[in-house]
């Protein structure tokens, strides 16, 4: 429950970020740890105590390995979650700094009063 | 790139020889993703690692640099195209992204070629694909508000 | 209930706030690394090494491609304070969802005591019907390959939006207004 408890707080911290930060790359940082926290939450659904890694080594028995081994599917989701993050944080940045260019300013609020 | 010729002559000397390294570790983690921890995802990032490292060292518009970044869009299609063409490599096995090869004996490399060679199609995939990614953001030139519209 | 797991986790939380709360943004860019490493640590601890590795190097090109667009923005951009009252609606709505979530997480069986049914299933057959002994890649690459072919697409669309917004733009001709 702590575990999950905790994934939760930094999701908080990346939502506080997103809410209350005025500068567009601190916009971006917030939305990364949002990534971070569902990336630990779902690995800490797949965790069991004294769980080892979902690979088979040679010598070891099939049914210590079932017994014993970490839920596999989250893993899969969450590797492949982020990675797309890496390709999302670059485009994130680019647009930022394509914003930056052309307003002369990162500060949000001044952006929506300005038109375009 | 604001300062086209790179770092410190220590930097690219030690850039030179770590660069192939890089990518030997970044192949032999895709290479034997489906027997150890690592695979396609993993390896590609390492890779492109490698080449960022080269394009930080040496320069945007000159050195090795240069040459990667001509490539490393088609290579991204590449990547994709491979892996396409893998998963239609399934149906002489029954069915799109079946596995086609034969299988070998478990915990070897030989374990499963199909999984061997969609991994190597991610790696070129992700590898190209972040690599090219990251030459759009570290090589863009544009000046602090050169196109500024009309709040000046 | 591991103290280490704890620990780490909690000094993740504070990296993060330190990220958010820092005045200069290469600290700030610095800060999010030291998240996503620490991250990691706890990504090996929970079992996953796949996903420690890949963690790792995809922090480290985050905190370069960062740290490229920290350096393009002048350091002293003006003074970004938010309103006192936006800090404490803020701070109230992640309060807020920060409560929610835990409550619903109430519901969820106790921390490290049992997996979803699918997870025996695939751990069981997943080498032996695949021949990949990395269960997480038999079932990235085989059961679940259309996820990773989407994925794949994904990352090529992010990547041509980057390098479509930060094409060279064409010169504007004289006196035109862009």
């Amino acid at each position: 429950m702590m575990m999950y408890a905790l994934a939760a707080v930094l999701l908080g911290v990346g939502l506080y970020g997103l809410l209350v930060k005025r500068h567009l790359l601190k916009k971006v940082l917030g939305l990364l740890i949002v990534e971070h926290a569902v990336n630990l939450f779902l690995i800490q659904l797949g965790y069991i105590d004294g769980g080892i890694a979902p690979i088979r080594t040679a010598g070891e028995e099939a049914a210590a390995f079932v017994g014993n081994a970490v839920d596999p599917l989250p893993q899969v989701l969450v590797l492949t979650s982020i990675v797309i993050g890496l390709g999302l944080a670059m485009l994130m940045v680019a647009l930022t700094l394509r914003i930056y260019q052309r307003y002369g300013s990162l500060d949000a609020d001044r952006m929506s009063e300005l038109k375009g | 790139m604001s300062d086209p010729q790179g770092m410190s002559i220590v930097v690219r000397v030690v850039t030179r020889w770590l660069f192939g390294l890089i990518l030997i570790f970044g192949l032999a983690v895709a290479l034997f993703g489906h027997v150890t921890p690592g695979g396609g995802f993993a390896g590609g990032t390492i890779v492109a690692c490698a080449f960022v490292l080269a394009i930080l060292a040496f320069g945007g518009s000159r050195g090795p640099g240069a040459a990667f970044a001509r490539w490393a869009s088609s290579l991204d299609a590449t990547g994709a195209l491979s892996f396409l063409v893998l998963a239609i490599l399934g149906y002489t096995a029954g069915s799109f992204l079946h596995q086609w090869a034969a299988r070998g004996e478990l915990f070897t490399l030989g374990s499963t070629p199909s999984i061997v060679l969609l991994n190597l199609a991610i790696l070129l995939k992700v590898g190209a694909g972040l690599f090219a990614g990251f030459i759009a953001v570290a090589v863009f030139e544009g000046a602090a508000g050169s196109e500024k519209g009309a709040d000046a | 209930m591991d103290p280490v797991l704890i620990g780490l986790t909690v000094f993740v939380i504070l990296g993060s706030l330190a990220a958010l709360e820092m005045k200069s943004l290469l600290s700030a860019v610095i800060a999010i690394g030291v998240v996503g490493l620490g991250l990691s640590i706890v990504f090996l601890l929970l079992g996953a090494p796949d996903i420690a590795i890949t963690q790792v190097v995809v922090e480290v090109i985050v905190v370069t491609v960062l740290i490229r667009a920290a350096a393009r923005v002048p350091e002293e951009t003006p003074t970004l304070r938010a309103s006192r009252a936006r800090t404490f609606a803020g701070a109230g709505v992640a309060l807020i969802a920060v409560g929610l979530l835990a409550a619903a997480f109430q519901t969820l069986p106790a921390f490290g005591s049992q997996r979803f049914a699918p997870a025996l299933w695939y751990l069981e057959n997943a080498p032996d019907l695949t021949g990949a002994t990395n269960v997480v890649t038999a079932i990235l690459l085989d059961f679940r390959a259309y996820d990773t072919l989407g994925e794949a697409t994904v990352i090529l669309t992010a990547v041509v939006g980057a390098l479509a917004v930060l094409r060279r733009p064409e010169r504007p001709k004289e006196g035109s207004h862009v």
